[in-house]
């Protein structure tokens, strides 16, 4: 136990130790002027020396002055992709003169290794646990991938400034358990990887690792480095007051604040794909042209949809000014009440990758204004 | 969570683009346990599921009986259907009637269409005595005479319960009201102490219904409505049939009106 020192040189032997215990390792890596979750082999498929610059409805990449391998924000991808698939068979059906036969699909399900979860976005990896594997009924596909997940969990150093976990008390220190969890430091010439085992697996993967104890200056610096993204967060302009959430939008259902946001909204459904909790899903059947094979698949869906809402008579939410209130009000409100906490994490991917620029945090803080008037 | 196969053992049209099937378990299973209230989740090979109230008797060992009416695709693959054809069944899902209330009390059952379905397991109860009510009152309104379901059963039902029966359109020889349930709901005395109220219909009608019984001075907790949303999964994850913070498939759809009249008074929610 205690904080050992990884030299910045020395972060490929981390990847091959966890891939030598049979793991598939995913993580940040750069493609199509993105950093997104992928495969990784070796740590130069990590993206070295490059950062991020997101603000409302924007995402740059650019180079760094320096070479650090962990020196961004999230990116338009989350861990559910791994998780919760974005597409998957759920049954496949047989008609013979015999009779109907459904067989559930099994699919081979591989050891999964995280590098580089942000606080946030293991908070929000716990909120979708609360939700599939949480109650009485468990969606066996996540639970199986859940089940041998190893993750790296990464402290933020530097935050966008769509950033707002401070906000959710969701970062950007990493306070959830993780198998390790890493600080990375660039001081003057040194570059290097504060890390500390958190499960019986992490330390297992630790003592593989060429680390030498840390010294109480060198994990005070990490601990600077961490503030450093607190502060930034903290003078921004996304830092609010997170607490009455549930109560202020419970106020709030008729706030002509909705409908606003609803003249701008485009019900694009983007701000769901791109959050890490978002977790609604519809189903598709269909038949061959045979008519005797049959299959139903999973896949995301929105409650930004017409369809979403659909039952006899029409949609429920028929209007954007109700989709974004069932959105939104969901997300900050009424997920309180059914699984006890918030299911916003405040990483900020709603905002940067909404293409109208609607920043949740200030549609927050428009509700509030407009309950004054 | 796949279906199970069940065997259609009988299927008879109620009214034009209105069925009942009712369906038995692979021989040898014993799966068709349910609480009145409850629904399944019914699939029509290759065409999909859809979530359909139990409307048979949880004492009958006949098998789980189902009423739906022809709307969409799935509920037209499942009319074509034909005895000893498979269907595939997930559930019984949700909370159900609260039928430990009733003892002691008046029952009113107030249906509008279809509505009838999910609350025939109930009249059942009142019919083998077991629910322990005082007086039970059935207040029932369809479009027309013949789209009342169940009617070959109703004069067995008058038996044990009074049947206020309504029609928004009559026909020749109906003796029945003309216009809408709340009507005869409007009418009745209602000892609002010691009664209990379930409900189920369009939601229009129950608002009115639920206006009613209000301007009487029945509590907001003795009456009970079943809630119908979009529903893929039915085990709380797909996220369709949320209603503020309840999930219709588990937290309902049966719910306490008194819980939910905030919810049930947002439109669009």
């Amino acid at each position: 136990m205690g904080t050992f020192l990884l030299d910045a040189r020395d972060l490929d032997a981390l990847i091959q130790a966890i891939r030598s215990q049979g793991h598939q390792v995913v993580g940040p890596t750069l493609r199509d002027g993105a950093i997104v979750y992928d495969e990784l082999h070796a740590a130069a498929d990590l993206p070295h020396g490059w950062t991020d610059e997101q603000e409302k409805g924007t995402y740059r990449v650019l180079k760094r002055d320096d070479g650090a391998y962990f020196g961004y924000a999230a990116g338009p991808h989350s861990w559910k992709k791994f998780l919760q698939l974005p597409r998957r068979p759920v049954w496949q059906a047989q008609k013979s003169d015999s009779g109907v036969q459904i067989l559930e699909i099994q699919e081979a399900v591989p050891n999964l290794a995280f590098i580089g979860v942000r606080s946030c976005e293991l908070h929000a990896i716990a909120i979708q646990d609360r939700v599939f594997i949480g109650d009485q009924y468990a969606n066996d596909s996540y639970a199986k991938r859940r089940a041998n997940l190893f993750t790296v969990a990464v402290n933020c150093t530097s935050a966008a400034s769509t950033c707002f976990c401070l906000s959710m008390d969701t970062g950007p220190q990493v306070t959830l358990p993780s198998d390790l969890a890493m600080t990375e430091v660039l001081e003057g010439d040194e570059h290097y990887f504060l890390i500390s085992g958190g499960s019986e697996q992490g330390e297992r993967i630790l003592q593989q690792l060429p680390v030498q104890p840390a010294s109480e200056h060198q994990v005070a610096l990490g601990n600077r480095a961490i503030d450093h993204a607190s502060e930034q967060m903290a003078e921004g302009p996304r830092n609010f007051d997170s607490s009455d959430m549930k109560a202020l939008l419970y106020r709030n259902f008729e706030s002509p604040a909705w409908d606003l946001v609803a003249d701008r909204c485009l019900s694009c459904a983007n701000c769901t794909m791109a959050c890490p909790t978002c977790f609604c899903s519809t189903v598709e059947d269909s038949t061959d042209l045979s008519g005797e094979h049959a299959e139903r698949w999973e896949r995301w869906d929105s409650c930004f949809t017409g369809d979403f809402s659909y039952i006899t008579g029409g949609s429920v939410r028929a209007d954007t000014r109700s989709r974004y209130r069932q959105w939104m009000t969901h997300k900050l409100a009424t997920w309180q009440d059914q699984f006890g906490s918030s299911g916003c994490v405040g990483c900020g991917r709603c905002i940067a990758w909404c293409p109208v620029g609607i920043d949740i945090t200030e549609e927050v803080t428009r509700i509030r204004e407009m309950e004054k008037q | 969570m796949i279906p199970t196969l069940f065997r259609i053992d009988r299927r008879y049209e109620e009214h034009a683009g209105t069925f009942t099937l009712q369906l038995n378990p692979p021989l040898g299973s014993d799966t068709t346990g349910f609480r009145p209230g409850q629904f399944n989740m019914l699939y029509a090979f290759g065409a999909g599921e859809v979530p359909i109230s139990i409307s048979g008797s949880p004492s009958d060992k006949n098998g789980l009986v189902h009423t739906f009416r022809t709307h969409g695709l799935v509920t037209l693959a499942l009319a074509r259907l034909g005895e000893g054809d498979s269907i595939g069944v997930r559930g019984p899902f949700g909370d159900g009637w609260p039928l430990e209330q009733i003892a002691g009390k008046d029952l009113l059952i107030v249906a509008g269409g279809l509505g009838l379905a999910p609350l025939r397991p109930v009249i059942y109860g009142v019919m083998e005595g077991i629910l322990g009510q005082r007086k039970a009152t059935l207040f029932y309104g369809a479009r027309r005479p013949q789209e009342m379901l169940y009617r070959n059963e109703m004069s067995s039902w008058r038996e044990k319960m009074e049947l206020e029966l309504s029609v928004d359109h009559a026909v020749a020889g109906w003796q029945g009201r003309v216009g809408v349930v709340t009507g005869p709901l409007a009418a009745v005395e209602i000892d609002v102490a010691n009664s209990v109220v379930f409900l189920c219909g369009p939601e229009i009608m129950m608002r009115f219904c639920i206006r009613v019984l209000e301007e009487k001075g029945v509590p907001l907790s003795s009456i009970y409505l079943s809630m119908e949303r979009n529903m893929k999964c039915a085990t709380g994850h797909c996220g369709h049939c949320q209603w503020g913070p309840n999930f219709i498939c588990k937290d309902g759809p049966v719910f306490c009106y008194g819980s939910v009249s905030r919810w049930f008074n947002i439109r669009a929610l």
